[in-house]
């Protein structure tokens, strides 16, 4: 009954004008960038933190919120009508759906790729609201060290999950653990790897890292593969509406969708490339029409597309009620919440309910919003798909350039920015995951001062890190997540050795 | 074994750039000298990212050798010179006080040429409108001062 007290206390909050405008702003930007190929939510978040860094932080958490979500949405336009997703939660949802379009039935294809991530968003919405508040009675009781043992456990399943390799996950997360560490130590005033550079001693800002690995990293990521070709937009041909037997095809598969997305979203498990490629793989196991799938089978959008929304929201669980962010959206979102010096956690549910549930009830109203957005308007959005990719770039790199002189207008930083493109460039290249690199940055200070917090309050015991059993449940979990990849891929070998 | 294949030899020469910079920290945090009273001091973080970059560069030696290393389509080297010296022209027109407007018509234009159009006047008109727009929105209605030039004074 609290929970829906406190939700109908938020809704209070999220119907008011500002930040319904707030959460419009946001979804509509949301869509935009999922949309275009190259920008995500990710970036679009980045470049907007050092703009709203003097607005009110409610509103602008609604809007960092709805961008989150419109993205979720957006991306499959661009999957399903150019076959290039516009963001890699997409990629499965273009297995199929590209298909559909060639086929003549991207209307039927984008019906039920919106409708399917409304229905997902609204349910995996309801799963935050009510998980939160249970997560939080626990997240309560949570010491320092268990903190820092939960930090564990999202370092190792955050790089050891992303990307192809755990040696190439873990290699991004330790660069990023390493930034993280630049700066004064916060407890002994001395300089850490600043090199005698004056900007350097405030740390490396999370904004131009993630700014620089995502936009200036993905520009010249595009720039120097043009040659290989573009891709070719097709176009909205036929009825927009699904049949009935469309429908029928699709509920199933929306549902279980939305079963993979949550829970694997909530889990610090990382990332919604999972969900939706299970939901992929069981929906063509599931499907009555197998001849279909490879030719652009319907439950192939609608289960992904269910899965990719339902891990958004989940992804918000950890974030809100323990500070733990578990993709690159969540990452910048904290980044969004520690601008404003706010911390989330469960202090934060006992201290500002107006605000965490604010942003939770404009969820719903965002996902609304969504629907109507990209049913009857997803017309305007395919105009954007026309924008030359020349001037695409261009701006996308104006804009980055532009947001971080306004956080700070020095030449450091500008070079720092340059060096992160080069970089996110170098690791798109040879396939090391750019997300860990970000969260490391994040939660590296954060896991440090808990642990060091920890063996202070112990006298410098650390057995404290194993007598509690939160601390010790996690740190073995921890350990299991780092050497079960490694195991695997051993086994593998073994039996590829003996066939 | 004769001659190291292309992409073998870029991992080889990542996983020499990771020793450097686990080098690099453990230099820089033995030069630490104060510490705490209790628990652990300011050292223990960078060593331990420290030696956590030596394993890995170890790990990415061995995927090296093993030739267990991305294998990536050829690129292009043309735009990423241009889109480099654009941002490299940002930093020298920020520094030197030549304002962000200038600032953004040069990237703008070398932008759009790094993506194969070949009007550089043109995309620098279209540059310096859409850094006037930006200076406009940041200053007057978000009251975020952008680095100003002899441009930006005149308004």
């Amino acid at each position: 009954m609290d929970t829906l007290l406190a939700l109908a206390h938020g809704l209070t909050v999220a119907v008011q004008p500002t930040n319904l405008f707030f959460a419009l702003i946001g979804v509509l930007l949301g869509t935009a960038v999922g949309v275009l190929p190259g920008i995500g939510p990710a970036l679009t978040v980045a470049l907007l933190l050092p703009v709203t860094y003097k607005l009110d932080p409610g509103g602008s958490l609604i809007m960092f919120a709805g961008i989150y979500y419109g993205g979720m949405y957006g991306g499959s336009t661009t999957a399903i009508l150019i076959n290039t997703p516009g963001e890699s939660a997409s990629m499965a949802t273009a297995l199929e759906g590209n298909k559909m379009a060639k086929a003549g039935r991207a209307g039927p294809a984008l019906a039920t790729a919106a409708i399917g991530s409304f229905v997902a968003g609204t349910i995996a919405t309801l799963g935050l609201t009510f998980l939160a508040p249970r997560l939080v009675d626990v997240a309560v009781r949570f010491g320092p060290e268990d903190y820092f043992a939960l930090m564990c456990v999202a370092f190792v399943t955050v790089s050891a999950t992303f990307g192809a390799s755990p040696v190439r996950g873990l290699t991004s997360l330790f660069i990023g653990l390493a930034l993280g560490v630049v700066g004064i130590d916060k407890l002994t005033g001395q300089a850490r790897l600043a090199f005698g550079v004056a900007e350097l001693l405030d740390g490396v800002e999370v904004t131009t890292l993630a700014v620089g690995l995502f936009a200036i990293g993905e520009a010249l990521y595009v720039a120097s593969r043009r040659h290989h070709g573009e891709e070719k937009l097709e176009p909205v041909r036929g009825s927009l509406w699904m049949t009935k037997q469309d429908w029928k095809r699709s509920w199933m598969p929306w549902l279980r969708g939305t079963l993979f997305g949550f829970p694997i979203g909530a889990l610090p498990a990382g990332g919604a490339e999972i969900p939706t490629f299970l939901s992929y793989s069981t929906e063509r196991r599931l499907t009555k029409f197998p001849e279909e799938f490879g030719k652009g089978a319907i439950e192939g959008v609608a289960g992904p597309e269910a899965a990719n929304n339902a891990s958004a929201a989940g992804t918000l669980v950890p974030l809100l009620t323990l500070g733990l962010p578990t993709s690159a959206t969540a990452a910048m979102m904290l980044a969004g919440f520690q601008q404003y010096g706010l911390n989330p956690g469960p202090l934060l549910f006992a201290e500002k309910p107006e605000l965490v549930w604010g942003l939770i009830a404009s969820l719903y109203i965002a996902n609304i919003m969504l629907l109507i957005l990209n049913l009857p308007l997803v017309g305007l959005w395919v105009r954007l798909l026309a924008i030359p990719q020349p001037w695409l770039y261009a701006g996308i790199l104006v804009f980055a350039v532009t947001g971080t002189v306004a956080a700070k207008p020095s030449v450091v930083e500008l070079s720092m920015l340059t060096i992160f493109g080069l970089m996110g460039f170098l690791m798109r290249r040879y396939d090391f995951p750019v997300a860990p690199v970000v969260v490391g940055l994040i939660l590296g200070p954060v896991a440090e001062s808990q642990l060091r917090r920890a063996l202070s309050i112990s006298l410098g015991d650390p057995m404290v890190l194993l007598q509690s059993p939160i601390s010790a449940t996690l740190l073995a979990i921890a350990a299991i997540a780092l050497i079960a990849p490694f195991v695997m891929k051993g086994l593998r070998r073994f039996q590829a050795d003996d066939d | 074994m004769s001659g190291i294949r292309k992409a073998d030899r870029a991992g080889l020469a990542i996983a020499a750039g990771l020793a450097l910079i686990a080098a690099v920290i453990l230099i820089d945090a033995s030069r630490l000298e104060l510490t705490s009273t209790y628990g652990v001091g300011p050292k223990m973080m960078p060593i331990v990212v420290a030696l956590g970059i030596a394993i890995l560069a170890v790990g990415n030696f061995v995927m090296a050798l093993r030739g267990d290393v991305a294998k990536p389509e050829s690129a292009d080297l043309r735009p990423i010179v241009l889109i480099l010296g654009g941002l490299a022209a940002v930093i020298a027109l920020i520094g030197m006080g030549g304002g962000v407007i200038a600032a953004i018509a040069v990237l703008f234009a070398m932008t759009s040429a790094a993506f194969g159009r070949r009007a550089l006047i043109t995309d620098a008109a279209i540059g310096a409108g859409l850094g006037l727009l930006i200076f406009l929105l940041f200053d007057k209605l978000l009251t975020l001062s952008l680095p100003a030039g002899p441009i930006e004074r005149l308004m």
